[in-house]
């Protein structure tokens, strides 16, 4: 074997680098690197229709989509500065708590472990969800309390599949998991009959039924076995940011309560109303506790829109996703929406 | 002369010192290199509030698992959750490992056939397996090959021991009542085959005469376990798998279903590694040098005899290095798993406990232990046979 020669002048070099390497923990920074940056990283589902999903020419759409196109209107002051991660649920707290992403807006259910456990901040709700279960009009059953001795379809890593273990120990009912790592997977082992039922939030069944080969042969269970409030996540060490992804959020939905449209905002900029004037940035500062421009409300409404614009341009009665407004909606017309004020 | 001895020891220290203080300023940096990536994982750790510990192991995991072989539910622990992993990991790897084996030597041994077809054919295999990536392979039998089976209520039934469907593979269950009988009596038909050979040995060296101790052997193994059951009264349950509906939803329930996920890591691992294993076989056949068998048939052995004394042992010795490698391949591999959602060590353990707990730095750290630990045992079972079988020179 030939001798490697270290040259000891070199491995030098190399401690004394390291020494002078400083320990980065990188906490408390995220709004500074987004402005350097000029955009914003975000990360979003592998597609679910209505939610985060891309087109054919690439371009982003859904509900969470938008979320993040509010971040970026309110910190960069344009909604279209935004890179998009897709990520699978079983990676994506791996990936924002390495610092990949700035937000992670991807039908993620709020709950105490992932709040409490893995060192991220959950800063909201933006669609109020529920688990159910899809199968074939052929199986004859009308409801989850008849599944006994089915195979039902699952995405790991997500609360889905400890729902399911849930439901099934409580109605000592038998079934078989069958785990995929991607919606997508999961979905076509489903439609080719690896399973007798898929399940996921109701909102992912309704908008992965349009990906089916017939979607008219599946039926969507009544029952809702579990509560999902999906809400966009940012990591736990950074409290300027997660109150800036947690006020646009707000913002989005106050907007909607006091009617200002993407619209109708510039015409509202002579009101009186001192609600209205404060989200339009006129009022108050607003900006200034996020340490963000006052115009960052204003942005958001004017290139995003409000809570109603986005959930009917996405998944709304008139999409194919068709979903209701339901519990989804304001509270002041009986729904659960309900932000706390800003001001 | 006017250097003294004394300066010429420490001329020589300090040589010695200069030899020395490169390893000294590595063996530092490792250490330090170390330190760097502990410390530095601490801080990041510390600053997002995340503690690192081993604890998660005894709370209950909170979801199911397709199959495993031990008693398992979300009950279970996380520690347990690892044991389904690593089993299903085993168990796949060590039936890859036995069909590779098979196949490779068929086929590398048909690679020398004087026989053009079967030349060939083995060649196509040899090249079509060993050249399309083993993910490919794998998509290839789950997703056309599985998913194109008909579904549970138009199974295909072969001879009513064989039910294949889009959700799996059906055979009987044996269940034996005093099976330990028939253990009794492989393990006799173990021992006599031992002391026979021993015999056989030494009657060879005093007199030349060859005893078949391999055909004893068979005949042992067959008779004295038959004996022996009906000694212990051992009787046989065969427990066919049934077709039962449930509204309009067929199962099959009963018997050993093989689910489809296993069949298809199965059969990609297998093929793809004993494509390598037969050009080992092939490459291992044709370093005998024909002088080899031409002193050997000299000598008056037959064909049989010249493959079994002469040239299969001397073949092995160069088989065995290059087919180790494919062994631990084999068992690495089969980590693709994940992909298709068969439950092994990376999708249970690494996929899903660590996205439900977030422990990714001791997870990662456990499995890749896991897998070292299995590499190395592979590789010393296989050194260790190695040896016993190289020449020994004097
Ligand atoms: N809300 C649940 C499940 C969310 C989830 O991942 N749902 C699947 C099924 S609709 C999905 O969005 N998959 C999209 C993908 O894998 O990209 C959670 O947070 O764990």
């Amino acid at each position: 074997m030939k001798k490697i020669k270290i040259n000891s002048f070199a491995v030098l070099a190399f401690v004394v680098t390291f020494i002078f390497t400083t320990f980065n923990a990188n906490a408390n920074q995220t709004r500074e690197n987004v402005i350097k940056r000029g955009s914003l990283n975000c990360g979003v589902s592998q597609g679910v229709p209505g939610f985060s999903n891309a087109d054919a020419s690439g371009k982003w759409a859904g509900i969470d989509v938008d979320l993040c196109r509010a971040v970026a209107a309110a910190v960069l002051g344009d909604a279209n500065k935004v890179k998009y991660s897709p990520l699978s649920a079983k990676d994506r707290f791996e990936v924002l708590k390495a610092g990949d992403i700035d937000v992670l807006a991807r039908n993620t259910t709020w709950t105490l472990s992932r709040d409490g456990g893995l060192a991220v901040d959950f800063v909201g709700t933006n669609f109020y969800d529920g688990q159910g279960f899809m199968i074939r009009k052929a199986a004859n059953i009308n409801s989850a309390k008849k599944l006994n001795n089915v195979k039902v379809c699952v995405e790991t890593g997500t609360t889905t599949e400890l729902n399911l273990r849930d439901y099934f120990k409580q109605q000592k009912l038998k079934y078989e998991p069958v785990a995929f790592t991607k919606a997508d997977e999961a979905v076509a082992a489903y439609d080719a009959g690896r399973c007798d039922v898929y399940t996921t939030d109701k909102s992912g069944l309704a908008a992965n039924r349009t990906k089916l080969k017939n979607p008219a042969d599946h039926l969507i269970l009544p029952e809702t076995i579990s509560k999902e409030p999906l809400g966009p996540v940012v990591r736990g060490n950074d409290e300027n940011w997660a109150n800036i992804v947690r006020w646009t959020l707000n913002v989005m939905i106050e907007a909607e309560e006091y009617g200002i449209t993407q619209a109708n905002i510039d015409s509202l900029k002579s009101t009186e109303d001192p609600a209205i004037k404060r989200l339009l940035g006129l009022e108050g500062e607003t900006g200034k506790n996020l340490s963000l421009a006052n115009t960052w409300s204003y942005n958001i409404i004017k290139q995003v829109g409000n809570y109603a614009e986005s959930y009917n341009a996405n998944v709304g009665p008139k999409t194919p996703v068709g979903l209701a407004r339901g519990q989804n909606a304001s509270w002041r017309n009986g729904g659960l929406l309900y932000a706390p004020p800003v001001r | 002369m006017f250097l003294t001895s004394q300066f010429k020891t420490s001329l020589r220290k300090n040589l010695q010192l200069s030899k020395l203080l490169p390893q000294l300023l590595l063996i530092i940096l490792f250490c330090y290199i170390i330190y760097f990536f502990t410390k530095n994982t601490q801080i990041n750790l510390a600053a997002r509030n995340l503690n690192f510990g081993f604890d998660f192991l005894n709370t209950n995991s909170g979801f199911d698992v397709q199959f495993s072989l031990i008693q398992y539910d979300g009950s279970s622990s996380y520690f347990r959750s690892y044991l389904v992993g690593l089993l299903n990991t085993l168990l796949v790897s060590f039936f890859g490992i036995i069909f590779a084996t098979i196949l490779g030597f068929i086929v590398g041994i048909s690679r020398l056939s004087p026989n053009w077809i079967v030349n060939k054919l083995s060649l196509i295999y040899v090249e079509l397996f060993r050249n399309l990536p083993l993910l490919l392979q794998i998509f290839f039998w789950y997703f056309v090959v599985i998913r194109s089976l008909p579904s549970t209520e138009k199974s295909m039934v072969i001879l009513d021991i064989l039910i294949i469907n889009l959700q799996g593979f059906y055979i009987p269950k044996f269940i034996f009542s005093n099976f330990i009988y028939i253990f009794y009596g492989l393990f006799l038909a173990l021992l006599a085959t031992i002391a026979v050979k021993y015999y056989a040995t030494k009657v060879f060296y005093e007199s030349g005469k060859i005893i078949p101790v391999f055909k004893i052997f068979l005949l042992l193994i067959i008779v004295l376990p038959i004996i022996f059951s009906f000694i212990g009264d051992v009787s046989l349950l065969v427990e066919y798998p049934k077709l039962v509906k449930n509204f309009g939803i067929f199962n099959y329930v009963g018997g050993v279903k093989l689910v489809p996920e296993f069949l298809a890591l199965l059969f990609s691992l297998s093929l793809y590694t004993s494509a390598f294993i037969a050009e080992n076989v092939r490459a291992g056949i044709l370093a005998i040098s024909k002088g080899q068998k031409e002193a050997s048939k000299s000598l008056g052995f037959n064909n049989p005899q010249t493959l079994k004394l002469i040239v299969i042992p001397q073949a092995l010795r160069v088989i065995i290095p290059p087919t180790t490698n494919q062994y631990l391949n084999l068992t690495k591999n089969s980590s693709l798993a994940a992909a298709i959602g068969y439950p092994d060590l990376a999708g249970v353990f690494a996929g899903t406990a660590l996205s439900q707990t977030g422990k990714a730095i001791e997870i990662i750290f456990m499995v890749m232990m896991t897998y070292l630990t299995m590499s190395l045992i592979i590789s010393s079972i296989l050194n260790w046979y190695n040896k016993k079988i190289a020449i020994v020179e004097r």
